[in-house]
């Protein structure tokens, strides 16, 4: 008895995964080490991440002009898009450039985007080799590499970066109760002696660029009007198919399309008056008039509300056959 | 502007004595009333009708409407086509790698229509299966596991409102005035009740190093496979993974079907398509926190991890590109405050480029890493005004005008500029973006 308890919950210990597990342990699946290396793409500063390959500057040049050239310049010194290379040392200046070569602290991140987002159009084309490559060219490129370069995991994670020690992370900004830079005060009374306008649009920017701002704002603002023209609805026959008309002017609460309901369908409407001369006129009659026993004993109230030419859109269209339009 | 384009016509706020006004502003607001009226004679010929006549009976009332569900899923009144997202011109060389910003001139309360919702993207915004797609959990845990969609459904959720705020968001205005409107300065803003799982419950899943682990790392399904690092304290204390947004789940450039949600922190720490989160005990230093989203100082160095999105408000209306046609006339001024550390505790209006400053109503809700809306009562006497709005979070941080900001941190560093903002009133009526 006593061995069998012991055993019992030894086997509870090992088994249960209860003792640290939530209620809903149960979703979700565990995860294999051959499916997190299938998705595992991440690079870290350290190399933690980076695949066995190898890639020279040489090699990357074709892979370069091939696919990222157009984008990032010969020398990758485009800013079309992001410069790759130049404006290493503008960072204190008045026009800083951030590129690639300027601003990363680390050329793992290089590989890295390289990796999983170039190039832009269709990314994911590259084989570890090439990634290895190309990051060899661009640091070329961007005179950090010599020309007779070749990078592999070990040696990826040792390229001096020139911003190397160009972050800080003595800020306020990495916690909730973190230390604000700027101390300013609420002062409510007599807090300037005169307030001077610094800044403002040029003259006609804003229409140069933006065209009427008028039309980003709701006409009904009370604050801008718009011009009325623009501010209208479409007119109601552009906007609505015939079957659309004929049931926001009550129509089909009567008559279907293919079925009789008070009134009869507008198939059968189509098919008795498919040889009267001037059908649209004499319908577009009875349906001002109203009236009854032409189908029936029931009786078609007079229907007034109805625009004309609306009236003649329908009638038209049912005495095709009031197919979809 | 060629006013004599601006019809007169149009609606006129109810008359509300300003109760704050400064002494004689009533006499001011009443000789306005005069010229109210008479706007308000052109305001009912521009509705088709004759004051003291009969008023007309609309047609609407003399026939069928639409049936329901005439759209299975409704779009807004074509007459507010003018409500729309928009791209700023010439701030990005693509569309896919772009921003969408949110219309906050046209907006009322704190949600945003998940229509309207800020979007920025980083390679377009791919179609995601929701059957198809996986969440993987590894790194430093005990239990690596994958879920699909059905397993994150299934899990204890949570629905919260929090704002979402690019770190970038008025970037432009560093230097000088950049952009006309409140959509351009600050849309790229919104506020939505998210409903997802919180990360923590997630992690105690797959049991993470409580030791080891400092950081995660979120990568998201686009072609960017968008990467960046969250701190583990933040993922503990009420990161979520989000797939419910104002009732629905989420639209497509807002993540769909799963992304992350980091309360109070820069928009793009909150990774959309969620795919995959490794915990570490490394930062990763990615493209997305290094070549940019660091704040580059005026000594040349970059702040790096800057996730705090301090306190910071906006008057939304009157805002820039307005006109205020009434001269004399009430106008509410109201608008938006929010803070990444906490709640809302005050916001201060000035209408004189901040020489005076008065208490404006915050409207309830006030939620922590929330937006709040706020009012003010103003009757504006025809003459030149400076609008501004200032809040304080209840860490008692009061936010910084432009001037203070740049002592410190020079015109360079493009992310979190959470500066006053000056809409000035000319005698005409325009608004315009100024900087004092």
């Amino acid at each position: 008895m006593y061995r069998s308890s012991a055993w019992l919950a030894a086997l509870l210990v090992c088994s249960s995964p209860a003792l640290a597990a939530t209620p809903w342990q149960s979703l979700g699946a565990p995860l294999t080490d051959r499916e997190i290396s299938s998705w595992d793409i991440d690079v870290r500063p350290d190399g933690q991440g980076l695949p066995p390959g190898k890639g020279s500057v040489e090699e990357g040049q074709a892979i370069y002009d091939a696919q990222c050239a157009s984008c990032h310049g010969v020398f990758g010194e485009s800013n079309d898009y992001i410069a790759l290379t130049g404006g290493i040392g503008t960072l204190t200046s008045e026009t800083p450039q951030r590129t690639v070569a300027s601003k990363l602290d680390y050329a793992t991140t290089l590989w890295d985007y390289i990796n999983r987002a170039m190039p832009f159009t269709h990314a994911k084309v590259l084989g570890v080799n090439e990634v290895y490559a190309v990051t060899a060219y661009v640091l070329n490129l961007a005179e950090i590499l010599p020309m007779d370069a070749t990078l592999d995991e070990k040696t990826l994670p040792l390229v001096e970066m020139p911003n190397r020690k160009g972050y800080t992370q003595a800020h306020g900004f990495m916690t909730v109760d973190g230390k604000p830079d700027v101390q300013a005060k609420a002062c409510m009374q007599d807090c300037a002696a005169e307030v001077t306008v610094t800044s403002e649009l040029p003259a006609g920017f804003t229409e140069e660029m933006y065209g009427d701002i008028r039309t980003h704002f709701r006409g009904l603002a009370g604050m801008t009007t718009l011009p009325a023209a623009s501010a209208k609805p479409p007119a109601e026959t552009l906007a609505k198919s015939p079957a659309e008309l004929a049931a926001t002017h009550g129509c089909l609460t009567c008559h279907g399309v293919d079925q009789a309901i008070v009134g009869p369908a507008f198939t059968a409407i189509a098919e008795r008056y498919a040889d009267t001369p001037d059908a649209g006129t004499v319908l577009a009659a009875k349906v001002r008039a109203g009236g009854s026993g032409v189908w029936g004993s029931a009786m078609m109230p007079a229907q007034t509300s109805i625009p004309d030419e609306t009236l003649a859109e329908v009638l038209a269209w049912l005495l095709a056959g009031a197919r979809a339009k | 502007m060629d006013k004599s384009k601006i019809p007169q016509g149009r609606l006129i706020s109810p008359p509300v004595l300003d109760r704050t006004a400064p002494p004689g502003a009533r006499r001011a607001f009443l000789r306005g009333l005069a010229g109210a009226s008479a706007a308000l004679a052109g305001g009912a010929a521009a509705a088709g009708f004759t004051p003291g006549e009969p008023l007309p009976v609309p047609d609407s009332m003399k026939r069928l409407g639409k049936p329901v569900a005439a759209q299975p899923y409704s779009q807004p009144s074509p007459h507010e086509a003018n409500v729309i997202r928009r791209q700023s011109p010439g701030l990005t060389r693509t569309n896919e790698s772009s921003i969408a910003f949110t219309p906050l001139q046209n907006l009322f309360g704190i949600i945003t229509p998940n229509g309207l919702h800020f979007e920025r993207d980083h390679a377009g915004v791919p179609d995601l299966d929701p059957h198809q797609h996986l969440l993987a959990l590894h790194g430093l845990v005990a239990r690596p596991k994958r879920y699909t969609m059905e397993d994150i459904l299934r899990m204890p959720s949570v629905s919260r409102v929090h704002f979402l705020e690019c770190g970038a968001n008025t970037g432009m205005e560093w230097g000088n005035a950049a952009v006309p409107t409140v959509q351009f300065t600050h849309g790229m803003l919104s506020c939505a009740e998210y409903t997802g799982v919180l990360l923590s419950t997630l992690l105690e899943d797959v049991g993470f190093d409580a030791k080891r682990a400092r950081f995660l790392l979120a990568e998201g399904a686009d072609g960017a496979a968008l990467t960046r690092t969250i701190p583990l304290a933040m993922a503990l204390e009420d990161a979520m993974i989000v797939y419910g947004q104002n009732g629905e789940m989420l639209r497509p450039e807002n993540g769909y079907p799963l992304r992350l949600f980091v309360p109070g922190v820069q928009g793009v720490s909150s990774v959309k398509w969620l795919r995959r989160i490794e915990v570490g005990d490394q930062p990763w230093h990615t493209r997305e926190e290094t070549l940019h989203y660091s704040d580059l100082m005026p000594d040349g160095k970059s702040r790096q991890f800057t996730w705090i999105q301090e306190a910071k408000s906006v008057i939304t209306s009157p805002s820039g590109g307005m006109t205020l046609l009434d001269k004399g006339g009430y106008y509410e001024i109201t608008g938006l405050a929010w803070s990444g550390r906490g709640s809302i505790k005050r916001v201060d209006v000035s209408v004189d480029g901040g020489r005076s400053w008065k208490t404006a109503t915050l409207q309830n809700p006030v939620m922590r890493k929330a937006l709040t809306r706020f009012r003010f009562d103003w009757v504006w006497d025809g003459s030149p005004a400076l609008l501004q709005s200032r809040c304080i979070d209840d860490t008692g941080y009061v936010q910084p005008s432009i001037k203070q900001l740049r002592e410190v941190r020079g015109t360079r560093s493009i992310y979190h500029n959470n500066a006053v903002q000056t809409w000035q009133v000319l005698a005409s009526g325009e608004v315009r973006n100024v900087q004092v």
